[in-house]
């Protein structure tokens, strides 16, 4: 009887694969990629348009065409609002027939639109946020988390401080989720590595003036500061601390700096500096040149680690819908899942069950004016650091379906 | 060390030390919002977008032209004078008459405008702007490390504040500019000019915020939205001191530079937070401000 039962079972489920492949094909006959993104805030230099230009980028690579349908590209502004998110990517599902959103840069807004897309069964390719809560709490079987999050930014950049002998520390954290998960996720990397947590202070997302901050680090006798913000809130912070000759005293340690923001700080203050990233344009052939063709159309500025992520993952999904031969969410991802992920921005790439894209990070230093030949020369790589280092192993990550046998 | 109630006093007199630095910021910031409210009655929006104008200025001077610091800290707030005169004679004018929401809308577009034109043009990360070499470095107090560029700070902020309101107060010149203000008819009939009173006025109070900005630039991130996140702040501080007195805003700009530091100090997550609580507080006991008369 049991025997007969799971024979039935095995038919009914190979014949709704069949019908499946039956059913397969392009799903309104256009392939719709959606870029959501910061189009004109403090992200917008990070992701937002130049994300844009990356998909659009990885859509003409792949001959524009996809299974016989044309590959469309549509864009619109998150504002860094959930709501605004969410509502756009409803809209697109309803009414424009959105196959698939590439973006959300604010970790609260990617949050909103993955569940509104998991609700729809349509993958969000996740190219720009830093929480890891996309593969572990709030994790879905739609859920590609490709460029970096923030165990591999505390991985890589705390862990080696720490065994070097900094072993007291001293937060700056923005002052709410992006912040909070951060901060979390490196004490407890600190605290495994036998270092302690001797202060910190949250402090609001866009201040101004971190001097106060900054005097308090002094004053709390640790080795590093650590910079658990980002964008305009860590340039800031790092500018008070070389004011104050914090950064002659102790180490300040950005624990997420994106190129861009590298570039706005003079190199006398954030020279020699250590952080981590997913992808730097000038490592080595590969990159460069597809820095040189996305710099050609971004009027010379360089691609930050979203962008290159942004590139990546379309074209990950674009070959993914390919081989399976359909646009539908699930069967993409199964395939997203099965093929490793190797290109100029990814080595020894592959899409883990949870979604998490594991792939090589690079420990880099900010190179002093010295050391620099051009205004782009920014980055000095110091080491690779192997996917499976970096990232959270899958059994620690608490994501249910992924661990489900 | 010494403590009082178990707090540091050092560390205590660091932050107030700290506090008054950020204090004659927005003193400057919004004496410039006074004097074109107190005077003028318009509301200028466009005070945070001007700062960041001013920021800008400088950090184009210095790389397009090779203009340093210091002809910046007197250039800059010339041509934005002269831009804030423009944008009074020909935008500000016109509505002169009108309800106080107009200029406050016109304002406003103008600042959104130039926000947008400048993330445009330079994005949103922010531009590197170096401290001047004679400013650079510090000196040690038993305290704190005082960074030489910070005591600059207040000092020529508290010297354009002082001589701005001397000029006011207690000038012919400024005596001219209260009464033009007051009654232009019967200034106009004692022969003087009001219309060029009312337009250097504008000019002069948005010159301030360039003048702030160019001084912003070597240690806050020369970024678009710059201006925009210090406007509200600035706001909430002449709503404090009490609409339009000149001595009031810089007064209140420097205590609420204390209130903020301190509130970093005790309870960092509130800073935030903290100067519209005063404000709320201040309007409900005396609804005139600070400083204000009561109408």
């Amino acid at each position: 009887m049991k025997l007969m039962k799971k024979t039935v079972l095995a038919v009914a489920m190979s014949l709704a694969t069949v019908t499946g492949v039956q059913a397969a094909g392009v799903s309104d006959d256009v392939v719709k990629i959606g870029v959501l993104g910061d189009m004109g805030g403090v992200y917008a230099d990070i992701a937002g348009p130049g994300s844009v230009v990356a998909v659009k980028m990885a859509v003409e690579d792949f001959g524009g065409t996809v299974l016989g349908q044309p590959i469309e590209v549509v864009s619109a502004d998150d504002q860094n609002k959930a709501d605004v998110g969410s509502s756009i990517a409803r809209k697109w599902i309803d009414d424009e027939n959105v196959d698939v959103i590439n973006g959300a840069v604010a970790s609260s807004v990617t949050g909103a639109v993955t569940k509104v897309m998991t609700a729809a069964e349509k993958i969000t390719l996740i190219a720009a946020s830093a929480s890891h809560a996309f593969t572990t709490k709030a994790c879905s079987p739609f859920n590609a988390h490709w460029t970096y999050d923030v165990v591999a930014l505390a991985n890589g950049t705390v862990k080696p401080m720490v065994a070097s002998g900094k072993e007291k520390w001293f937060f700056i954290t923005a002052d709410y989720g992006f912040g909070h998960a951060l901060e979390k996720v490196a004490t407890g990397v600190i605290k495994d590595n036998g270092g302690t947590v001797v202060g910190g202070v949250r402090a609001p997302l866009g201040t101004t003036d971190f001097s106060s901050y900054i005097l308090q680090a002094q004053s709390s006798g640790a080795d590093v500061i650590a910079l658990a913000n980002a964008g305009a809130d860590m340039v800031n912070s790092l500018k008070t601390a070389a004011e104050f000759g914090v950064t002659e005293m102790m180490d300040v340690a950005g624990l997420l700096v994106f190129t861009q923001n590298a570039q706005a700080l003079d190199p006398a203050i954030a020279g020699g500096m250590k952080l981590t990233t997913g992808f730097y344009w000038d490592m080595d052939d590969q990159t460069r040149a597809w820095s040189k063709r996305y710099m050609e159309r971004m009027d010379g500025k360089i691609p930050s680690m979203a962008h290159a992520g942004a590139y990546s993952s379309t074209m990950h999904y674009l070959n993914a819908v390919k081989a399976a031969g359909t646009d539908e969410g699930k069967a993409v991802m199964a395939k997203m899942k099965e093929t490793p992920v190797e290109d100029f921005f990814s080595r020894n790439g592959y899409l883990r069950k949870d979604g998490r894209m594991v792939h090589d990070m690079l420990q880099v230093r900010i190179k002093t004016a010295d050391e620099r030949t051009s205004a782009n020369d920014i980055f000095a790589i110091e080491k690779v650091i192997k996917g499976d280092d970096a990232f959270l192993e899958l059994s620690k990550g608490g994501c249910e379906f992924a661990m489900a046998k | 060390m010494a403590t009082f109630l178990g707090i540091n006093l050092f560390a205590l007199s660091g932050q107030l030390l700290v506090g008054l630095i950020n204090g004659s910021f927005y003193a400057l910031l919004s004496l410039g919002l006074a004097i074109i409210f107190g005077l003028l009655k318009i509301i200028n929006f466009a005070q945070g977008a001007m700062y960041m104008l001013g920021a800008f200025f400088a950090w184009m001077a210095l790389n397009y032209m090779g203009i340093n610091y210091w002809a910046a800290l007197i250039l800059v707030p010339i041509v934005i004078g002269c831009i804030a005169i423009l944008i009074e004679r020909f935008l500000v004018r016109p509505i002169a008459g009108e309800d106080h929401l107009y200029s406050l809308l016109l304002t406003f577009g103008i600042a959104l405008v130039l926000q947008g034109v400048f993330t445009h043009l330079f994005g949103s990360s922010g531009l590197p702007y170096k401290i001047p070499a004679e400013l650079s470095g510090g000196t040690k107090l038993p305290f704190m490390y005082l960074p030489n560029y910070r005591a600059w700070i207040i000092v020529i902020s508290l010297i354009v504040c002082g001589s701005t309101w001397w000029v006011i107060e207690k000038t012919k010149l400024g005596a001219y500019l209260r009464a033009g203000t007051e009654n232009p008819q019967l200034m106009q009939g004692f022969g003087i000019n009001v219309p060029l009173i009312t337009t250097l006025t504008f000019g002069f109070g948005v010159a301030l915020a360039g003048f702030a900005g160019v001084l912003a630039a070597p240690v806050y991130s020369v970024s678009p939205d710059m201006g925009s996140s210090v406007l509200i702040v600035v706001f909430a501080i002449v709503v404090i001191g009490g609409m339009g007195s000149i001595g009031g805003a810089i007064l209140t700009g420097l205590l609420m530079g204390v209130v903020e530091g301190l509130t970093k100090y005790f309870y960092p997550e509130a800073s935030a937070t903290v100067i519209f609580l005063v404000m709320v507080i201040v309007l409900l006991i005396k609804p005139a401000g600070l400083f204000g008369k009561e109408a």
